[in-house]
Order: structure tokens, then sequence, then C-alpha cells
């Protein structure tokens, strides 16, 4: 701790005694704020919308956590209040300035790291200090001390590829933390790691952030692991589907370090995941277009797979407490979930997911019955009735991918629809609907359901 | 190991055929001045009797050393080129709208064709002395390197992963340090291993550049090449077995003691976190690590980079200007289309008055259907390389004993000038009445072929060996196997091979057409010699006329068959 008091005279107080260390309570200025943004991509139909309207504050002292499902918005979000992505409208400010181009007040933390593997660590945590043209020799000492405090020394000279993950993403922290930003951005800094790792990077962070060390005055947190957010943030801003907006926003009022045992924390959990999984109204699952509820990116077998583990445990359980099981990521069994409930095999009861009669029949069935079930099922799914209107409205012929992408695509973006078309293909194709010919990218009906003789 | 880097990259995005029409125009216009400097001068390029008066093999070492730095000289004009060339490319939409058809057309003109224009202006620029045929010759070689380099290193520019992007904008990195820390890096492997290929093909042009006769009077410089051309010219078999020794031993030197301790030592700048699993190695590079040797270029570079990046500042932070002036923008769209506009209508007026006075559209009959006659050879040279060198490829290939021993051998033969060879071929076709129609052909696979067997090589080295094991335990065998594994397999690296080595034959046929050996003289129709006779002529509107329609052939070759079969392979058999 003593290497980081250091770093903090060497950087800030230049030649002023180290100001005692405390907790970053923070004095509540307002050192990041985003106003009326919105951020749109290009589509087939005109400008979808990615983030639609999002307020945010981010004050001195607090860490604020952003909380979304995959294609949210989220990281978007982050990549607009660093200014690397002009916001179609609306603005970020830092410290009540617009921005004009990458905010000097930050410092980004990679999903991928993000380093350089022709560099050292050190020069890797130096170039900051270099972009900045601050000479040789106080880039090496301000570059020690904060290895020093990250946990890296002995790793100096090594190069990344030696490394394994978490100590790269050590390095990731201590080149975000030597430029000293005002506000640290994190996007999922740990999701590409084991979960050993994480858990053990995570708690080292928040020592650092509650001995009042930490060289930043505030941490924005992309994550779509709730529990991370429970456990590290002061706000947790959950982000709706799309367009992103944010849709709730939670104060956490746990006192540091968190007792992950405490009632108030498990209670909060089970708040933010109702939130997250839109159950929180009781008007239940209303599929109205591919928008509202995009086909989940979930394979026919893992469907299969989810429906006879619920049959094992008496036809109904907790995703959270099933996701734990698995050592599945809950952001993981989500779309997994999502592809039951579209289907009409399962629902969901209060917060446990319970299969249907039909789903029920599913996890029993043989495999030419459960292609049977599965084919009735999915024609029931809007995007699959739209494809297969498409495809009768051409009897005999065949359809482009091309076609029924754009049709799709009506509502969400092209990435999407494609993603989408690759689900549809997965689950037509199994329940032998259709036909896809891959090489000439054309779809065709398939003339006898699954087991017809 | 693998060939890919120099494959000729198919062009990105958004080259459609009315700019590379426009660029072709553009190019052919910019040979103007090269026009008016050498009316009056003749060049050619077949060896004649030499001024090369002494050819005693005791001047081999200093021809030797000579001819090296010609390639180096070129190895370095052609990297700056790449790198400014590429970086410009990348980086401004309005320029890449321009610069990348530009470089596709380039690519595809026969290298001998500009060694000619090439010859012409320097020879004006600096008349009467041996300065300006140096600067051909390296400027001829440098043509063989740096389209490809510079292809190579846009692709790479433009797959360079988004988070160093942001890494580099968030952390306001400046400009140069944008491009000296990340984008170079992250692009060295590919732009070594293009330098090391481009470079292997370079010998030839050096060969094919150093003996020239300009304006009716033999010149040449002193070099292995031109000590070649007076022992071909003397008729002097065991001098020209001496200058093969010297390519020989020259060829294998630069690649042992460079290029391999360069890739060897470039594996540092793969941008993938874990370690590799197959490492290129040399002995040379770790002679001089364990030496501490390797240290020193960094240590006496070091200060010279600190300055470089402290003078670098003023090139401006990397930063993108979130708000973009839409008007501005169109303004700046206009201004550009029209001045390129303007720049070309002027250049093809200009092109249209030569070419009237030239004898009109008259003058493409004849290369055209010359072409028709060397399109044939290209065909059979490819034709007859796969159904010999694929089986063979496959069987070293899949032995991983054979291809530690034959990789570096093929690797060298492929570098290995084979007009260098011609003259012993030629000696051999006097003495059995062979004609230079069929012959010619021999000679044009003699360089051609090794791309194939190369790439083949790394095609079935590819092909896991899970697969062959499977196939085996099904009894999946003879020609079954073939069609369902093989072929399929080794596709895409074949393609890659297929299309270096007719563009090779294309170049070969210009001094594989028309050959002498000892003041006997062979010719084969084709277009190939029709642009060596233009050369030799000085006749520049018949001259521009064949390389064009030559280029033209290559290019619609490329589409028609080179980048259909790619996309196939590409789609269908990526492993």
């Amino acid at each position: 701790m003593n290497a980081a008091r250091r770093l903090l005279g060497l950087l800030r107080g230049r030649g002023t005694p180290p100001p005692p260390p405390e907790p970053p309570s923070g004095d509540g200025e307002v050192l990041l704020a985003a106003h009326g943004l919105t951020k749109s991509y290009a589509g087939s139909e005109g400008e979808l919308p990615v983030l639609a309207g999002v307020e945010l504050r981010v004050r001195a002292g607090e860490i604020v956590a952003v909380l979304g499902r995959s294609g949210s918005g989220k990281s978007t979000l982050l990549r607009c209040l660093a200014g690397l992505i002009p916001p179609s409208s609306g603005t970020v400010s830092y410290r009540g300035r617009p921005l004009t181009g990458a905010n000097p007040g930050t410092a980004m933390v990679f999903q991928t790291f993000a380093l350089l593997p022709w560099l050292t660590v050190r020069q890797n945590v130096e170039l900051g200090l270099e972009a900045q043209g601050i000479s040789a020799r106080r880039r090496t000492e301000a570059a020690r001390q904060a290895i020093e405090l990250i946990g890296l020394d002995g790793f100096e000279s090594a190069y990344p590829k030696e490394l394994s993950g978490g100590m790269r993403q050590r390095v990731g922290f201590a080149r975000a933390l030597v430029v000293e930003p005002d506000v640290l951005l994190m996007d999922e800094p740990f999701s590409a790691l084991d979960v050993l790792t994480a858990e053990n990077l995570r708690g080292e962070l928040l020592e650092l952030w509650e001995s009042g060390l930490f060289p930043t005055r505030a941490v924005v947190l992309v994550t779509h692991n709730i529990e991370e957010a429970v456990l590290m943030a002061d706000r947790i801003v959950v982000l709706g589907p799309r367009p992103g907006a944010i849709h709730t926003t939670f104060e956490v009022p746990l006192e540091r370090p968190r007792d992950r045992q405490s009632p108030g924390y498990a209670e909060l959990i089970d708040r933010v995941y109702r939130t997250m999984t839109g159950r929180t109204g009781a008007t239940g699952t209303g599929r109205t277009g591919p928008a509202e509820a995009p086909l989940p990116e979930a394979g026919v077998d893992a469907l299969a797979g989810l429906a006879e583990l619920l049959a094992r445990r008496g036809g109904g359980c907790e995703p959270a407490v099933l996701a734990e099981e698995l050592g599945l990521d809950l952001d993981g069994l989500l779309p997994l979930v999502d592809g039951l409930e579209l289907l009409g095999l399962a629902e969901t009861v209060e917060t446990e997911l319970v299969l249907t009669e039909l789903g029920t029949a599913f996890a029993g069935a043989d495999v030419q019955g459960s292609k049977r079930i599965f084919a009735e099922a999915v024609r029931e799914v809007p995007q699959m009735r739209l494809i297969l209107d498409s495809l009768r409205q051409h009897p005999g012929g065949t359809v482009r991918a091309g076609h029924l992408a754009g049709q799709l695509a009506r509502q969400c973006t092209g990435e999407q629809a494609a993603r989408q078309l690759e689900t549809a293909t997965d689950w037509g194709r199994y329940a032998e609907l259709f036909a896809y010919d891959a090489d000439r990218r054309v779809y065709r009906l398939e003339e006898r359901g699954p087991g017809d003789p | 190991m693998s060939f890919s880097p120099a494959r000729p990259q198919p062009v990105a995005h958004g080259a459609r055929l009315w700019a590379e029409v426009a660029a072709a125009a553009a190019l052919l216009v910019l040979l103007q001045p090269a026009l008016h400097l050498g009316q009056g001068t003749t060049v050619r390029f077949t060896a004649g009797p030499s001024v090369h008066t002494d050819t005693s093999p005791w001047q081999l070492p200093y021809d030797a050393l000579r001819s090296t730095l010609r390639m180096f000289a070129a190895l370095a004009a052609s990297t700056v080129f790449s790198l400014c060339y590429a970086r410009a490319a990348a980086r401004s939409r309005r320029l890449e709208r321009i610069l990348i058809p530009a470089l596709d057309i380039l690519q595809s003109v026969p290298v001998l064709g500009f060694l000619t224009v090439a010859v012409t202006c320097c020879t004006a620029l600096f008349p009467g002395s041996a300065l300006g045929l140096e600067c051909a010759s390296v400027f001829a070689i440098f043509t063989s390197q740096a389209w490809n380099m510079t292809f190579g290193f846009y692709q790479s520019l433009l797959a360079l992963p988004p988070e160093l992007d942001e890494l580099s904008r968030s952390f306001g990195f400046s400009r140069w340090m944008r491009f000296w820390r990340v984008e170079l890096p992250h692009g060295a492997i590919g732009l070594v291993w293009n330098g090391m290929m481009s470079f292997g093909g370079g010998w030839f042009f050096l060969v094919a550049s150093e003996a020239i006769s300009v304006g009716g009077t033999e010149r040449a410089l002193p070099g292995v090449g031109s000590y070649a051309g007076a022992a071909v010219a003397h008729g002097d078999l065991g001098r020209i077995g001496w200058a093969i020794l010297t390519m020989a031993v020259l060829v294998t030197g630069v690649n042992f003691l460079f290029w391999r301790p360069l890739t060897a030592w470039a594996e540092k700048f793969k941008y993938e976190q874990a370690e590799a699993s197959q490492v290129h190695r040399s002995w040379v590079l770790e002679l001089l690590r364990r030496t501490g040797l390797s240290r020193l270029p960094g240590r006496a570079l070091g200060p010279l980079g600190r300055a470089l990046s402290r003078a670098g500042r003023v090139f401006g932070r990397d930063d993108r200007p979130l708000a973009v002036d839409h008007g501005r923008r169109r303004a700046g769209d206009l201004l550009f289309t029209l001045v390129t506009g303007g720049l070309l209508l002027w250049a093809l007026t200009g092109l249209g008055r030569f070419a009237g006075r030239q004898g009109g559209p008259g003058v493409f009959t004849e290369p055209l259907l010359l072409g028709l006659v060397t399109l044939g050879r290209v065909l059979l040279v490819v034709a007859v390389s796969t159904v010999v060198w694929v089986p063979v490829g496959v069987r070293i290939g899949f032995s991983p004993r054979l291809t530690r021993i034959a990789q570096p051998l093929v690797q060298l033969a492929a570098s290995f000038p084979a007009n260098f060879l011609f003259p012993l071929a030629v000696w051999l076709f006097l003495r059995t009445g062979l004609p230079l129609g069929v012959g010619g052909i021999l000679l044009m696979a003699l360089g051609a072929q090794w791309y194939i067997l190369f790439n083949t090589i790394a095609g079935a080295m590819a092909i896991p060996t899970d697969l062959r094991q499977a196939m085996d335990d099904l009894g999946v065998r003879g020609l079954l196997r073939w069609r369902r594994l093989i072929v399929p397999g080794i596709l895409p690296a074949y393609v890659t091979g297929g299309i270096t080595a007719s563009g090779g034959a294309w170049n070969a046929s210009i001094v594989a057409e028309v050959v002498s050996f000892g003041g006997t003289t062979l010719t084969a129709g084709g277009l190939g010699a029709y642009i060596a006779e233009a050369t030799e002529r000085g006749d520049l509107a018949r001259l521009i006329a064949g390389v064009a329609v030559m280029s033209l052939y290559v290019v619609a070759l490329n589409r028609l068959l080179w980048r259909r079969l790619y996309r196939l392979a590409e789609r269908r058999y990526a492993l």
C-alpha cells in the first residue's frame, strides 16, 4: 500500500505530501453526464435505434454499474461516454463541457484486454503516459508504482502472451490507472476470465477502491453479470431491451465490504433479476413482433437438454439455481429460457421456470416424437410464421435468404436479422418445415412433415 | 509455414469495374511523359554482345555484391512505398477510391513492361551515365515487389482489431504512436512474409534488367545478370555454370542470413494472446540473441525511435471529431471528384491523340490475336504443372519428415531466377531441334511450377490428421479420397498458387518467347515475343499496346477463373 501512496504523491502531489487515504466519498461533483443520448445504426428500413434517450450522471466517489443483456446497447453507451463514437443525438459532457472527441478524463479497461503483444508489461503500462509526452524517467517511475499497486511486480519485463488471463487484465488495469483518469470505464472486464480468477480480481479491486488509494474518482462498469453489479456498484442502471433506455435504477444501500450472506444482498439480486428478464409486469410475454421477442440464440439440442433437466426436477426450477448448478453464467442460460418460453414449452410462474404440458411431452418423447412436437410448437413462433408465409407465396419455388433476412430486418438491425435467421434455419431444418441450400442461399418448403412416411 | 501472405489479394471492397477501367486509363496516361522523353531511344533486354569485357570468374564476387545491393535498395523503396501508399488508402475515404483500383491494375501489368518504360525515362533523366540504368534496374525490381506488399499492408490496416483502434484513441495516442506502436507492428508479419516472397520473385527481374541495350548501344551494369548475359553471348557454358552457382549461393545466403532470422524475429508481432503452437526458428537469430548482438540495433535505434516519436507529435493526436460537418464533407467530395475527373479527362484526350497518331485502335488487333497464343501457353503451363506437382505436393505435405526437407528447397527453387537457366535450356533445344513454340512452354514453366508445388504442400499440411484418419477408418481410398478429401482440402491453397503461377508465366513469356544463345536467336509467335520485339525496335506505340493487352488478359483470367475458384474455395472448402 506504500507503493500506492507514493504513486499518488508522484502523480498528484508533485512535492506536496500525499493526502491521508480515505474511501472516495466524493463531493458529489458530476464528472460525466449523458443527456438525451440516442444512437442508431442504419437498417434496411431507415435508422434503427440502439440507445434511446439515455439520461445518466456519474458523480465523484461512486461506482455505477450498467447492466443489460447482450444487445442492449451497454457497450455502445460506454463508448459514447468515452467519446469514441458520436451519439446520433443528445450530448455527453465531461465536467460540464460537451465532448468533441475522445474524452480526456476517462481511461478504458477492455473485455479482451487489448494489450499490445509486442510490448512488455512495463511498456504497455507506460503507453498512456507516453502519449501525453511525459519524459521517459518519470514514465518509468510512475509505471513501476502502478505495477506495484496492482500486484504485477515481478512481471515488468514479461510479454503479455506469457501471462495468464488474470495477470493480463491486471496489466489492463495498471495501464488505465497510471494515467489517473477521473472516471475509469470498464467494459465487462471480468467476463473473459474464469470464475475463480474473476472473483479474486473483483475482490482486490474493491479493496483498493475502499482503501482510498484508487487513483480515480469514479468508475463505470458495464456488465451482464447481476451478482457482479450488486457486489461492486453503488448504483445499478438497468438498460431495457433494444432500443436501450434506462429501464430501472437501483441504489445499492449495502455496507462495504458487502456480506453476500445478508438477506438484503440476495433480495436485491432477485429484484434486479426480475427486472432484467422483464418479469415484473403482470402482462406475461407479449409476443407481438420480432423486435419485442427476438429469436434467441438457442440450439435445438440445448433446448431439449434444458427441457429434460426441468422434467427430471419435477417440471420446474428457478433459472438462477439452474445456472449455478450447471456452472453457467445466468446470461448464458437466459437465451434457452427465452427459447422454451417462445415455443410455449415452458412458462415462468412466480420466479420458477415450469414446463407446460407440451413441454413435458417434448421432454419425454423419442427422437421422431420430439421432432413432431417441436415442429408443432415452432409453427406458432411469429418469425417462423413470417418465413413460412413467405415460402407459401412461392409454391414449389425457392426464396432467397436475403429476402427473408430483409423481412426480419424490418424491426431490427441487419446483423440481428442475420442472427435470427440463423436460429430460424436451425429450428426449421430440425422441424423439417423447410430445406435450406447454403450454396445457393435459398429456402424451399419441405413437402412432408417430420415422421411422415 | 504458409504461403498465403504472398498471394495477390482480391480487392477488399468497392472496386467496381468502372473504377478499374478509369484507373487503367489513368496509368496508361501517366506513361505519356515517358513517351515524350523516350522518343528516339530504344531498349532491349535480350543479351547481346556485352560491354562486360571481363568474364573471368574472379569478377563474380564483386558482381554479386552489386546485384545484392540493387535488390536491397529496391526492397527499401518498396517498403517505404507500401507503408505510405497503404496508409493513405486506409486513412482517406476519398483517396481509397482511387488508390486501390489503381493498385489492382498495377499488379496486373507485366513487370517487364514497367522495365522498358523505366529505362527510357531514367536514361533520359541521366543521359550518358550509368546512374540512369541503375535507377531503371532498381525500379524494375521495385515494381515486382511493391504492389504485393502494399496490398498486404493495406489489408492488415483494414483488419486492425477494433479494440486496438479504441485503445489508441481513448488513451490519446499521437498519430505517429498509432502508426509506430500499433499499426506497423500489427502488420509486420504480413509485411515481412510478403517482402520475402516478393524479394524471391525480384531476382528474376534483376537478371532481366542488368543487361539492356539502349538506343543501339549495349549497356550493362556490373552484376551477376549481366555477367551471365555476356557468358551467354559468347556461348561459354563453363562461365554460365559459374554464374548459376553464384546465383544459387546468393539466393540461399540472403535467405539464410536475412529472411529466416527476420521471419523468426517477426513472430513477436503476432496478435494472438496465446503462445503459438508452431514457431519459426532461425539459427542465425538464436546465435545473435545468445551473443547479445541482437540487442545492438535496438540500443542503437532506441534514441532514434524516441526522437521520432517526439518529432511525430507534430502529426497531432489520433482523434476523430464527434461532429461531422455534412455540408463541408459533401463540398469536399464534390471538389475531389471534379479534380480527379478533370485530370482523367485531360489524360484520356491526350491518350486518344497519341493513339490517333499511331494508327488508331487497329494497333490493338495484332496483340489481341497473339495474346490468344500466349494464353494457350500459360494455361498449358498451369495445367501441366498441376498434373505433375499436385500429387507430389500432397505426398510431401502429408509427411512431416518430407515437408521439413522439401519445403525450404522448394522455396529456394521458387526464388531462383528461372531466366538464369534459359541459356542451358536453349542450348538443349538447339541440340535436340525442339521448336521454341513447345520449348517456350517449358521455359515459362521453369519458374512458375514451384508456386503450385509450394502451395499444394502448404494446403496438404493444413488438412487435419484426424480427417485423414477418419478416411482411413472408413476405407475411403483412391479416386474417392481425392474427390472427397484431398482436392477440397487443398483447393484454397492451390488457387493461391495458381494465381501466382499464371502471373509468373505471363511475365516469363516476354523473355521466353524470344531467346538467343551464342548468336542464334529462336522466336516463338506470341504476345511475349511481340512485346520483346517492340521493345527492341523502340516502337513505343506497339509496346504500350502489347503491355496493355497483356494486362487485359491477366485481369480477365483472374476475374473469370481464379477469383471465382477462390471464392468457391473460401466459401465451401475453408477448413
